[in-house]
């Protein structure tokens, strides 16, 4: 972790409202190596927001401000928006949530694949199917030749996040952001996600930043915890020392989630203080 | 549901046997309620010309022998016709004849309708054939750019060109454009399809200027008819550009936030292909509904352009036959005009099957 | 002043009047907030000033005939030039506008209750009635418009009040459509349950309570489709068929200066012109006023 992946400093998004400009990130710093770094927070907390922005995806009217942003030494700010977008998908990759929406439903899977791979390999038509095929079947997707003639909407949850990742995998980005990728989806399929996320990035040396609401599952997962609260980051600690978490937000988020064969006449309501988010 | 392995989700669609037995029940059952749709709202069109023709008219003969006929010539008309029947037994008798092709003689040309309607047709084909393509190749671009550039200038200003689309009287439009392009400058041709020149050696074999001259060899002939037929085509494709444009923009910005589009962008695709390949691919369907739409309103617009332009099809035909009081001819391009209307209509919903892979 | 827009922009309006004018005042300051819509709006109020004024602001009578002054061009004694008989175009067209007016006036009312009428009875009734209706809904929509008034008006004969007959019988399609839309997500709602079972009758629900709330949707469409009804109005004014010379309507108008268009533009020009400045300005209104009803385009 010498010289980090990704670095960000002060980190701002704003939306025009009713009452003049509202931030939905306030000025949040962190940094990322080759590790897995989970975010975690309530909806709102401004988790998708941050990923959004490394990727310069925030829409129109929202604006993005930070006093430092680099990817791999190189100063993000003050890319053209052209290289910028070339940095897309190439050396950070982003799965998104749910992929009955995040996948073009009128494209086939093996489409979709194709088109990746020959916008950052120069392949042929035939050779980049070849590839297609081999990246699902990276992802364990069975019988991979017969999936990539399907569109989105003939497999299922689980099998469309696979071939997303799949996707998102295909230019081989260094930095991969996963925005809630298993929310959408039954928490059966969610575990086998998750390992093949894991063995990909951990095979490719990538580093990975993991969004959820899910506090044992980022704890289970990642290196590291960032927690979110307001569009601020109110705690960032390692994943195993979760449960030694000092502040009382943390605190409070993991006195919500339900043990088992631990017994509790009511789940307790989190306690939120106005004054996290103005620390 | 609690499904044990997502791949069970595979093994349930390897059982293709019963769904594509579902699937093609579905089928039967579409096409069968799209037949009947179909059937009912032919059957609806006649009784609505039925209606015009023989109830509305105080004097329902005027339009078929005239209005200085002997009373002789009167009453035979009227047995021929039937009007001494009861008003259900005319109207079968109308049923059966037009669904026999009889759509009556024109008192102006004195041929059977459906013969004149054959002739004048191709015409007002390759009209609103050509203004879709203007419509469509300006239109969809248009659209495309207002919608990406939401809310500034450049969709201002295409906001302003589409609504003047809407507002313009096309007739009055086509007559300053034979001012300017016409009188003034001498750009392009005068009213007609075509020179009297060529007028009388070029075979109509397919009624359409521009292929029958090609078929001729005719270059001249060609370039003739193209100089007469790119008026009047860009009038009414400017109609068809301000519908098509609208309804481009619309539909891209209803995609324009979906999260395929962020995933494509993750991708690191080009913002042209994200536009171009993906948005465009999902609002296909309905623009080509948008297109089919546009092209028949084009029939309405023809008849306006066609008086202006002299163009000789069935926009043309009807305001001709008005003004010789010939209500069987206007029913009868009424008629076909509402068929073709259905067609229309009947084919955007085939197509609608043929491209959305989620309707198959 | 400021206590009068605090009355209209409360949260907690007192009455129902109160609740209606707030709303009718926000979204009139929405429509002016909205460039293209004002200009809409100014020029829609220009013209029914114009045609209130007409004997006022027009410096000769429509039908003043003046043969030694045939054919005129513009200029400052008669700025839209002249026509064919010497009569002054500019006079011609500001009293065209009173025209024009009725026309589209006569049209609305009466398409809209025939919409508002089939619509809600097969939205209410449901079950045959429901599909009878749309089916005949259905087949009028099958037609295009011009060429149905066009068919109909040869069938009843020229003149201004079959243009107007026409012109209803061809419009009204879109708002049965509507308005049924609009009925059958109310007729499930419990207070029509409730007037039911305090024994109101079908007529009375249909017209105490569906009728006031499918309404207003129904006339914000409809001035979508005024611009509409003034160009079907002029075309068929155009083909002769609406209203009659000399009347000085502007498609009938447009129709007389064919004849002169290579050399004397004006006659055909002005008239023409007048038509696609009223209908420009009845669709800004109209497309402000989709803004404004719809609430997904907001913040857009």
């Amino acid at each position: 972790m010498s010289t980090p992946l990704l670095e960000v400093r002060g980190l701002r998004v704003a939306f025009p409202g009713q009452e003049g400009l509202r931030e939905v990130v306030r000025g949040i710093s962190f940094t990322v190596g080759c590790e897995k770094v989970g975010i975690v927070g309530e909806s709102g907390s401004g988790k998708s927001m941050t990923a959004r922005a490394i990727l310069d995806l925030i829409p129109p009217p929202g604006r993005v401000s930070a006093d430092r942003l680099t990817f791999a030494g190189q100063d993000l700010t003050r890319l053209k928006p052209g290289e910028r977008t070339r940095l897309r998908g190439r050396r950070i990759a982003m799965v998104l949530q749910d992929p009955r929406h995040a996948l073009n439903p009128v494209m086939t899977i093996g489409a979709q694949l194709a088109e990746t791979f020959r916008l950052h390999h120069r392949l042929s038509r035939g050779e980049a199917r070849r590839r297609s095929i081999e990246a699902l079947d990276a992802v364990h997707i069975r019988d991979p030749e017969r999936v990539v003639r399907l569109y989105p909407h003939e497999i299922s949850g689980g099998m469309g996040q696979r071939a997303m990742i799949a996707m998102m995998l295909a230019p081989g980005p260094e930095l991969l952001l996963a925005d809630e990728p298993t929310s959408a989806l039954d928490a059966t399929v969610e575990a086998g996600i998750l390992e093949t996320l894991d063995e990909l990035v951990t095979a490719r040396g990538m580093g990975l930043v993991l969004v959820s609401h899910d506090l044992d599952l980022v704890a289970a997962f990642c290196d590291r915890v960032l927690v979110f609260y307001a569009g601020r980051i109110v705690e960032e600690l390692p994943a195993r020392d979760l449960a030694q978490a000092r502040h009382p937000y943390t605190q409070g988020l993991l006195a919500c989630v339900p043990r088992l064969g631990e017994r509790r006449r009511e789940l307790p309501v989190l306690r939120r203080d106005p004054s996290w988010a103005a620390s | 549901m609690a499904v044990a392995s997502e791949q069970d989700g595979l093994a349930g669609l390897t059982e293709e046997e019963p769904r594509a037995h579902g699937a093609l029940r579905r089928l039967l059952g579409r096409v069968l309620s799209v037949i009947v749709s179909v059937v009912l709202t032919v059957f609806g069109l006649l009784v609505v010309t039925f209606f015009i023709g023989r109830v509305v008219p105080v004097d329902p003969l005027l339009a078929v022998v005239g209005d200085r006929a002997p009373e002789h010539v009167r009453v035979q008309a009227a047995v021929e016709l039937g009007l001494d029947l009861p008003l259900w037994r005319q109207f079968l008798r109308y049923l059966s004849e037009i669904l026999q092709g009889d759509f009556g003689n024109s008192v102006l040309s004195g041929q059977p309708v459906l013969t004149d309607i054959a002739r004048f047709f191709p015409a007002t084909l390759e009209l609103a054939t050509v203004a879709t393509l203007i419509g469509v190749c300006l239109g969809v671009p248009l659209g495309v750019l207002a919608a990406t550039r939401h809310g500034r200038w450049q969709d201002q200003v295409i906001r302003v060109v589409a609504l003047a689309g809407y507002s313009v009287p096309v007739f009055w439009l086509g007559l300053v454009g034979l001012l300017v392009f016409y009188a003034e400058l001498g750009w392009v041709a005068g009213p007609g399809r075509i020179d009297v020149v060529y007028e009388y050696s070029i075979e109509p074999v397919t009624g359409l200027m521009l292929v029958d001259t090609l078929l001729a060899g005719d270059h001249a002939a060609f370039l003739d008819a193209f100089w007469h037929l790119i008026l009047p085509a860009s009038v009414l494709g400017y109609l068809s550009l301000a519908y098509i444009t609208r309804m481009t923009r619309s539909l891209m910005l209803a995609e324009l936030g979906q999260e395929y589009v962020i995933a494509a962008r993750v991708k690191g695709l080009p913002e042209r292909l994200v536009i171009w390949r993906h948005v465009l691919g999902n609002i296909m369907v309905p623009l080509i509904t948008t297109v089919a739409l546009s092209y028949a309103y084009l029939l309405e617009g023809a008849v306006l352009t066609e008086t202006v332009f002299a163009w000789p099809g069935l926009g043309l035909y009807i305001t001709q036959s008005l003004f010789s009081a010939d209500l069987t001819a206007v029913l009868g391009a009424t008629i076909v005009i509402g068929l073709v209307f259905i067609g229309l209509n009947l084919l955007s919903d085939l197509l609608y099957t043929l491209v959305d892979p989620r309707a198959r | 002043m400021s206590t009068l827009s605090a009355w209209l922009t409360t949260a907690t309006p007192a009455s129902r009047a109160q609740a209606r004018a707030g709303r009718f005042y926000r979204g009139t300051l929405a429509l002016l907030a909205n460039p293209l819509a004002a200009v809409g709006l100014v020029l829609v109020a220009l013209l029914l000033l114009v045609a209130l004024f007409a004997p006022v602001l027009a410096p000769y009578a429509p039908d003043a005939q003046d043969l030694a002054q045939r054919l005129q061009p513009p200029s400052a004694a008669h700025p839209f030039g002249t026509d064919q008989l010497g009569r002054d175009i500019l006079s011609r067209v500001i009293w065209g506008s009173r025209i024009t007016l009725v026309i589209v006036a006569l049209a609305a009312v009466t398409v809209a209750p025939i919409g508002l009428a089939i619509g809600i009875v097969a939205g209410y009734r449901g079950g045959w009635v429901d599909r009878v209706l749309m089916r005949v809904t259905d087949v009028f929509m099958a037609f295009p418009r011009l060429v149905l008034a066009l068919a109909l008006v040869a069938a009843l004969g020229p003149g201004i009040e079959n243009a107007i007959i026409a012109i209803a019988a061809t419009a009204w399609p879109p708002y049965a459509r509507l308005a049924r839309a609009e009925t059958l997500t109310l007729r499930r709602q419990d207070f029509i349950a409730a007037a039911r079972l305090q024994g109101a009758s079908h007529g009375r629900i249909l017209l105490r309570h569906i009728l006031p709330l499918t309404i207003s949707t129904v006339l914000a469409r409809l001035t979508l489709d005024l611009a509409g009804m003034i160009l079907i109005a002029a075309g068929l004014g155009f083909l002769g068929l609406g209203a009659q010379p000399p009347s000085p309507e502007w498609g009938a108008m447009v129709a007389t200066g064919r004849e002169f268009l290579t050399d004397q533009w004006w006659v055909a020009t002005m008239p023409g012109a007048a038509i696609f400045l009223v209908s420009l300005a009845f669709n800004l209104i109209g497309d402000g006023l989709r803004d404004v009803l719809d609430p997904r385009s907001q913040g857009r």
